[in-house]
Formats: C-alpha cells, sequence, structure tokens
C-alpha cells in the first residue's frame, strides 16, 4: 500500500512538473506572446490596455460643458484625500441661487489610481484618462484643475 | 579534416622538433592552461548571455536587447563593469579566508575541466579514474562555499553557507550513485572507455528505462550541486540577499559567478560524456550507412552540442520551477531521490550481470 501511494506520489510531481516545463517550452518557442513594450521607441504607436488608468480627467463637450454636480461623493470615496471640491452659487435664470463648483482639485501626486472616484460618481462626470507621462520640475503643476475656466454644468444634469 | 586532435598534433610535432623533450613539456602545459582560462572566460560571457536570454524568452519579455545586435555583448559590458569595481573586504571578515574563497571556486573548476574529454583524442588527462575523480574533486566546491560564508560574519551569508553544505552533501550521493550505474554498465572509470563503450549507442538508449531513471536524478543532483533554482537555497535572494556573497564586490563576486556557470557547464559535460556519449555521433547499432554519415560532423560539435542542450535543460528548470524550502528540499534527496537511485542501480547491475542491454 504505502509503495503504491509513493509511486503514485512520484508519478505526480514528475507530471506537474512537465506540464510547467511544456508551457514554459512555449513561451520559448513562440516568440509573438513575448508583452514587453519597448517604451520610448514605439511611444508613437503605443497600445495600452483598455483598463490602464494614467490620470483623473472631467471630459467637457463643445460648449464648455461638463456633468459635475459637485455632490461631492468623489471627494468622500477618496481614501487619500486626492479630490477637493470648491463652491461657487450660480443664479438660475429664475433667479434663485443654486450650488454648482467654482474648482474641482486634483492632487495627481497623491492619487494611487484606485478608480473609486470614479465608481462613486452618481453623473459620470469624471474618468481615467490613459495619459502617462506626467513628470514634470515642480511639484505645484501636479495640483490640476479639472474644470475648465468658465464651463458650467450641462442642462439636464442633477 | 579540421578538428582538435589535428591542431593538438601539429603543436606537439612542432615543439618536439624545436625543444627537447622538458621544454615541450612545459610549454605544452602553459598552452593548455591558457587555453583553459580562455576557455572560462568565453564560456562565462556565452553562458551568463545564454541564460539571461533564455530567461527572458520563458518569462515574455524580450531579454537584452540594448548592447550589440539582439543585445549580445551585454555580458562583455557587464564584465568590464565588474573589473572596475572595487573588490572590498568588510572590516569583520576573516581577511585571508575571505579572499582566498574565490579562488578556491575557480580551482575546483578547473581541476574539473581535467579529464574531461572535448573531442576525438583531445583530453587534457585521461587517468584511469577519471569518473572517481570528478566525484572526489567536485565535494571540494563545497568548502569554498563555506570560507566565503564563515569568513564574511555576516549571518545571512553563514546562513546560506551552511544550507549549501547540507544540500551539496546529501546530493552529491544520489549523483555519485546514479554516475555508478553508467560506470556499472561498461565497466570502467577511464573517461575515454566510457565514451568507447558507447560506440554502438549511448547508454541512455542502449540501458533501456532505468539508466533513464539514472540520468533523470542525475541531472536533479547536479542542478542540487551546482547551487542552481529550483535549489539556490545558498543564494535564496529573497531570504537571504545574496547568501554566501552577500559580502563580495567587485572582481572577486565575479570570480563566484564564473565559477557557478563553468561548475554548470562542467557537470553537463559529465553528464553528456557518461548518457550521451560524450564526443561520440549518434550510433545505432547496425545501421553502417547511416553511422557512417554522422561521423562527418566534427566530434567536437557532438560534444558541445550536447553539453549546450543539457545546460539548456538546466536552465530550463531554473526559470519553471519555484525555489524549494530546506525542508523540501532534503525531503526530496533523502526520502525520493536517493531510495530510486539504490533500487536503480540494483537493478542495472542485475541488468549488467545478466547482459539485458544492447
Amino acid at each position: 500500500m504505502f509503495v503504491i501511494k509513493y509511486i503514485k506520489e512520484v508519478w505526480t510531481a514528475v507530471r506537474s512538473l512537465l506540464k510547467g516545463m511544456k508551457r514554459t517550452l512555449y513561451y520559448f518557442t513562440h516568440h509573438k506572446e513575448i508583452i514587453t513594450q519597448q517604451y520610448p521607441d514605439n511611444r508613437d504607436t503605443l497600445v495600452l490596455p483598455e483598463r490602464f488608468k494614467g490620470e483623473v480627467v472631467m471630459p467637457h463637450d463643445e460648449n464648455n460643458e461638463h456633468r459635475c454636480t459637485g455632490c461631492q461623493a468623489c471627494e468622500l470615496a477618496c481614501p487619500n484625500g486626492t479630490i477637493k471640491v470648491i463652491f461657487k452659487n450660480d443664479l438660475t435664470p429664475e433667479g434663485k441661487k443654486k450650488k454648482a463648483i467654482d474648482k474641482l482639485v486634483y492632487h495627481l501626486e497623491l492619487c494611487t489610481m484606485c478608480n473609486l472616484c470614479i465608481e462613486a460618481c452618481p453623473s459620470d462626470a469624471i474618468k481615467m484618462a490613459q495619459t502617462f507621462e506626467h513628470s514634470v520640475f515642480d511639484r505645484n503643476q501636479l495640483t490640476k484643475i479639472l474644470n475648465k475656466p468658465g464651463s458650467k454644468i450641462m442642462e439636464g444634469v442633477e | 579534416m579540421w578538428s582538435f586532435s589535428g591542431i593538438a598534433n601539429n603543436i606537439h610535432t612542432w615543439l618536439g622538433e624545436h625543444f627537447n623533450a622538458t621544454w615541450t613539456m612545459i610549454i605544452e602545459m602553459v598552452i593548455a592552461g591558457v587555453a583553459v582560462i580562455g576557455l572560462f572566460a568565453l564560456l562565462g560571457l556565452v553562458l551568463v548571455i545564454m541564460e539571461r536570454k533564455v530567461s527572458a524568452w520563458m518569462q515574455i519579455r524580450l531579454g537584452p536587447n540594448r548592447v550589440g545586435p539582439k543585445g549580445i555583448f551585454q555580458s562583455l559590458a557587464d564584465t568590464l563593469k565588474l573589473l572596475v569595481k572595487e573588490g572590498m573586504t568588510p572590516d569583520g571578515a576573516d581577511k585571508l579566508l575571505f579572499n582566498v574563497a574565490p579562488f578556491i571556486a575557480m580551482i575546483v573548476a578547473m581541476l574539473l575541466l581535467a579529464p574531461i574529454a572535448f573531442a576525438s583524442n583531445f583530453q587534457l588527462w585521461d587517468l584511469n579514474i577519471g569518473v572517481l575523480y570528478v566525484s572526489a574533486v567536485s565535494s571540494i566546491m563545497v568548502i569554498s562555499i563555506l570560507m566565503a560564508g564563515w569568513a564574511s560574519n555576516n549571518k545571512y551569508s553563514l546562513m546560506g553557507a551552511m544550507r549549501s553544505g547540507a544540500q551539496i552533501v546529501s546530493y552529491e550521493l544520489s549523483a555519485g550513485l546514479s554516475v555508478l550505474a553508467v560506470v556499472v554498465m561498461c565497466g570502467s572509470l577511464q573517461m575515454s572507455e566510457i565514451i568507447e563503450s558507447q560506440r554502438n549507442g549511448w547508454w541512455i538508449f542502449k540501458g533501456h528505462i532505468p539508466m533513464l531513471i539514472a540520468f533523470i536524478t542525475f541531472i536533479i543532483a547536479v542542478t542540487a550541486e551546482t547551487n542552481r533554482a529550483p535549489f539556490d537555497l545558498a543564494e535564496a535572494e529573497s531570504e537571504l540577499t545574496a547568501g554566501f556573497h552577500t559580502e563580495y564586490s567587485g572582481m572577486k563576486f565575479a570570480l563566484f559567478f564564473l565559477a557557478e556557470y563553468v561548475n554548470v557547464f562542467i557537470v553537463c559535460a559529465i553528464g553528456a560524456t557518461l548518457f550521451l556519449g560524450g564526443w561520440m555521433p549518434l550510433h545505432i547499432g547496425n545501421w553502417e550507412g547511416f553511422n557512417h554519415a554522422m561521423d562527418y560532423i566534427p566530434s567536437s560539435l557532438w560534444f558541445f552540442g550536447k553539453t549546450f542542450f543539457l545546460i539548456f535543460v538546466i536552465m530550463w528548470f531554473r526559470w519553471t520551477f519555484p525555489r524549494l524550502r530546506i525542508d523540501q528540499l532534503l525531503n526530496l534527496e533523502w526520502k525520493y531521490l536517493l531510495p530510486i537511485s539504490m533500487i536503480n542501480l540494483l537493478v542495472v547491475t542485475a541488468m549488467a550481470i545478466l547482459g539485458w542491454h544492447f
């Protein structure tokens, strides 16, 4: 009984090791599988994976309008205080006061690209961009204001 | 036809015409020494770039590709860098042992090169106990590692050295037993006779399954003896920074590095000699035409082809398997490899006595 178990153990071990060796031999002989990007050389033709996350941006349409209501959900969702929402009071056409964002401050130097703010946003106002060449000489340049100057909230987004 | 033995004979006759016997001997020794050192340097360069390329392709990477075409001069650049680095000796280290250890590693590698036949009639020293000599001298390797680990005065180094001691001493057993299988079959310890006995077929084919098992245990055991992954517990960079050579830098580190690769070459050469016929071309029984066609390929090409195939297999192991724990490592040797190779040796002996081989 013991001998059968022993031989079985050796057999399964050898088989699983051979399975691993088969896989590496496949990679060794199939160079088309290589996933290394030769980055600075292929900068013009670089293809990033779909889910790659580089920085948070706020898309604006052609009328310089965004979808941010200033609900602060992103600010609350952020685990390390990357986003700060600064408010101002807008006047609606009827003359009533309405809360709106003055600046949506984004600290790229604190961001870990965890995607929690994008998931928290109820109106899809922010999204992750695929840019990644973020190096600058002054770290103040990493503090960005996401809404463009003079922009306002899109019609119908509450 | 061009051959290593032809060159050696030409040099010998030329020296014999111009000098007396003593000087011929001395000059030939110097030439052999220079050739060995040159071979070591070349092996270091070739095997390092081979290892890096093989590892890269197995891990779906590109590997070195900047220095020279396809990166083939990368190892040359690395060597230059190591040559200009400072070889430091730590304050608390045992100075003498610390500085001597890398040279012992190299000397052992050089001694091991003596009985290897590189081509037909091309061998430094065809002593009649070649296999015994190899297994005896290769055990000295562990002394250089223990020396380096002890003299470094560093707990990582010492731990790596101790592990390597346990490992090399235990794996030598199954390596020796699997070598013994071949010795039993051909009845000689002399390298040239072992090669000659494979004229009608390599031992791995002639010896049926028991020889195949002996070959596999041999490959596993020598992978452990040369301290290479998955048995690189002496280095274990994730646990012990670099194990026994943590404190080494510059050329002294390079010597350890070179000794590792040269040892890989040597054990693969011995494996090729014992199991795959050394420089003997692939001969199948009585197929005269086939055997004759195979003889046209130079014997040195056969030897280096087989050796580099085995080196590739060992590199293949390294980049496929994860590192073992020390208890798993000793389990593998004492509970699996040693009993298997002992029973295997018994079977091989029975086969040799009863003549159950081709």
